[in-house]
């Protein structure tokens, strides 16, 4: 692909300065507070009141491909993602067949790259079949093509203690993280799917309670602590796991936490009316718990923010309540939330974003530190141009039939969310431009300067 | 009234007096010897019942051929998600038929205002999950006026004591009748054991209006009506309460509570019994017991929601 140079001209970075970025080659080849001069055959992308941003780097994805390309594909995924800012996303294992080999994760790596929007890095299952039983192939994973660096039998709980110590035991060999959807079976079963309070019991659905998750963080931070390796709590939604995780990182266990766009700003009374747009695993929780969320997030013990994008084709959704699918769409509209949930109310300024949505997501990924084919990485010369540009002054109504998913279970429809994506650029090429999907290789000769 | 009867929240007080007035004329015409009405002549009603209730079924099935409605009964159990098809699929199909309402029995908590979201008819919530059951509540409701009034005149439950006991957290039984018992101005007080208390009930109990009590016989004594809830033999094996015998000596309606009860004190069971764990055959067939009044109150109060719901504008 011919590398088009790209002047991104009055970008204030992170919020703070202004300067002009000029992009060659997949790098950040100049970057200056006077005027860049373009080269004659750059486009210009003009900034002026955007903030420049790292690309970001969504840790938890789900991206149904294989086996459910009806809801989602890598590449409609991918498209997605784009349109929401990312520049790299980490593909769950809970496909079908299951993201538990080699062969499988290098798969989903290649279609990544096939359809070129964004890194694709897949997640490799801790267990065979996310059985929960008898490890996966961590360390074949590991050393594939795909270099898988986390693993998490996400959508379900490594529940056995054993088998989560030997999983935190095993990955050390390779620096990889395991990834912990913490939902203790006998607490919280299957169908359990409402936060379990006076609404679910007025509505006579199954609880799911908070000690649920919180026994699980806590048993899995002294496992890690046990054997020295790194755990990593995915969408934590309570105010309890919150204080196991403050404590754990006062110890100084290896412990990283992400939480939900939806779990930052929407509420358990949003069940009220039996909506399977609103059933996700762990379900929404009660404002106090959303509110220790957000402290969390601003200060640091939550590490990072993450989709859990779970896209859904309609007729798994149009199920009796406790029947539906469990999931909501997220990559379009995280920005677009902590924007409003955290800029807004002034708790998170720009450089905070960047460190939740990009720096931190991919230091804990392993994405951060490969030379030019790194994430996360400070807005500098010579890093890769994995890029975003963010408008901070708009407000968008969010629109469910505006999306580049093949879903449509999108929990803010109607809704106004703050600040949109303008652009957004993978090792220095756009994939969204004016927010819309660049046709990929159809646009590197440019005369739209 | 509203399109559809969901929950017992739907119906206000005012509503309520005028089923009940409705359901005792109904009442009356039980004991003719020819039972039809002509009131939903021409109306169509499905009976869509995705989970076994031959004793609801019927009973709204009765109520429906005596208002001359044609009455249709869909049954099967999960059919539709163990066929791949989404339930609003299956719905949509039935309501294509031309229906005026469906009746409609679901295994999951919401199903019906679920589904009454999609269709134009009217919906009536048979029984939904561990969630509601309205016409239930209705039907004690009116069998416990009937107790209370004299002769013909139904009586107020106002300021009376009504106890409700049992498995609370499974109970649809037990979310409409608190609804519907405070709504009539009635005292309520719910008794079970912590294992079978709804999640969050100290709050609800204080917003709603009722009273919680793990000690039955302390509550026993200040009853103006009992009403004793079903525990479902799969809840037994769920860790809820250590054995049955347990269950019967801390919250069963035994032979020694009857006679703290007294002979004057109505007893209420949604059925079907479990003889000897929460009901001893003693208070079953005692001469208070109102049990098979609640059946014949059922088909009364089911014709009364049926004709009100169907009955309004644009009938013939
Ligand atoms: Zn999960």
């Amino acid at each position: 692909m011919t590398h088009q140079p790209v002047l991104v001209r009055g970008a204030s970075l992170l919020g703070e300065q202004t300067a002009d970025v000029l992009l060659v080659d997949g790098v950040i080849a100049e970057l200056g507070t006077a005027r860049v001069d373009a080269p004659s055959d750059a486009r210009v992308v003009e900034a002026d009141g955007l903030v420049l941003l790292p690309g970001l780097v969504d840790l938890h994805t789900h991206l149904r491909e294989p086996g459910r390309e009806d809801a989602e594909t890598v590449r409609t995924g991918s498209a997605a993602a784009a349109r929401g800012g990312y520049t790299a996303v980490l593909a769950m294992a809970n496909t079908s067949p299951v993201t538990d080999t080699a062969e499988a994760a290098e798969r989903v790596h290649s279609l990544g790259r096939a359809a070129g929007i964004v890194d694709v890095q897949p997640v490799g299952a801790v267990t065979k079949g996310l059985r929960g039983e008898e490890l996966a192939e961590l360390g074949l994973m590991a050393r594939s093509r795909a270099g898988v660096r986390v693993f998490s039998d996400d959508g379900k709980c490594v529940a056995d203690a054993r088998v989560m110590r030997r999983a935190l035991e095993y990955v050390k060999a390779f620096g990889g993280v395991v990834s912990q959807h913490a939902q203790e079976p006998t607490l919280a079963g299957a169908t359990a799917c409402c936060h379990e309070g006076e609404l679910s019991g007025r509505l006579g659905l199954p609880g799911w309670p908070g000690v649920a998750e919180e026994v699980i963080v806590a048993r899995d931070v002294m496992l890690a602590r046990h054997t020295g390796s790194r755990v990593h709590v995915a969408h934590a939604s309570t105010a309890g796991t919150v204080e196991v995780l403050r404590w754990a990182k006062s110890l100084g266990i290896q412990v990283t936490a992400e939480v939900t766009p939806h779990h930052l700003l929407l509420t358990t009374d949003l069940l009220g009316g039996y909506d399977p747009t609103f059933k996700v695993n762990p379900p929404l929780r009660p404002a106090e718990d959303v509110e220790a969320l957000r402290d969390a997030l601003a200060d640091g013990t939550i590490d990072a923010v993450a989709t859990d994008h779970a896209p859904h084709a309609r007729h798994d959704k149009e199920h009796a309540f406790v029947d539906a699918a469990f999931g909501m769409l997220g990559l379009e509209t995280a920005l677009g939330v902590v924007a409003t949930v955290m800029v807004e109310s002034g708790r998170m300024g720009w450089g905070d974003v960047a460190r939740v949505m990009s720096t931190r997501p991919a230091e804990i990924a392993g994405l951060a530190g490969r030379g030019d084919q790194g994430h996360g990485r400070p807005v500098a010369v010579g890093e890769p141009a994995n890029l975003t540009l963010v408008d901070p002054a708009a407000s968008v109504v969010v629109d469910r039939d505006d999306s580049a998913s093949l879903s449509r279970n999108n929990p803010w429809h109607g809704r106004t969310l703050s600040a949109a994506v303008r652009a957004t650029f993978l090792r220095g090429t756009p994939t969204v431009l004016d927010g819309q999907l660049v046709e990929i290789g159809a646009t590197t000769e440019g005369s739209l300067t | 009234m509203k399109k559809h009867l969901l929950s017992s929240d739907d119906l206000t007080a005012d509503d309520m007096a005028t089923l009940f007035a409705t359901a005792a004329e109904m009442h009356d015409v039980q004991r003719r010897e020819v039972k039809k009405l002509p009131a939903l002549r021409g109306r169509t009603i499905i009976n869509l019942f995705f989970e076994d209730s031959t004793r609801t079924r019927s009973s709204f099935e009765i109520a429906g051929k005596w208002l001359s409605a044609d009455t249709i009964n869909i049954t099967g159990k999960g059919s539709s998600a163990s066929k791949g098809e989404s339930l609003r699929d299956t719905v949509l199909t039935i309501a294509s038929m031309g229906v005026d309402a469906v009746v409609m029995r679901h295994g999951a908590s919401g199903a019906a205002q679920q589904v009454s979201q999609w269709i134009d008819a009217a919906v009536v919530n048979a029984g939904d999950g561990t969630h509601e059951h309205p016409t239930q509540a209705l039907l004690d409701a009116y069998a416990l006026s009937r107790h209370f009034g004299e002769g013909d005149r139904l009586g107020s439950l106002e300021g009376r004591h009504v106890v409700l006991v049992g498995d609370l957290t499974h109970s649809r039984v037990f979310r409409s009748n608190v609804i519907t018992l405070t709504r009539l101005g009635a005292r309520v007080t719910v008794v079970a054991p912590p294992t079978l208390m709804p999640a969050g009930i100290a709050s609800w109990s204080s917003s709603a209006g009722f009273a919680t009590s793990y000690d039955l016989d302390e509550v026993l004594p200040t009853a103006d009506a009992v009403m004793m809830l079903r525990v479902q033999k799969e809840r037994m094996s769920g860790g809820f309460f250590p054995t049955s015998r347990e269950y019967t000596v801390g919250y069963g309606l035994t032979r020694d509570r009857l006679r703290v009860l007294g002979p004057e004190v109505p007893i209420c069971h949604p059925g079907p019994m479990n003889r000897g764990l929460e009901i001893a055959a003693d208070a079953a067939d005692a001469a208070q017991s109102l049990i098979l009044e609640q059946v014949s109150a059922g088909v009364a109060v089911r014709m009364s929601v049926l004709y009100h719901l169907l009955a309004g504008e644009g009938t013939a």
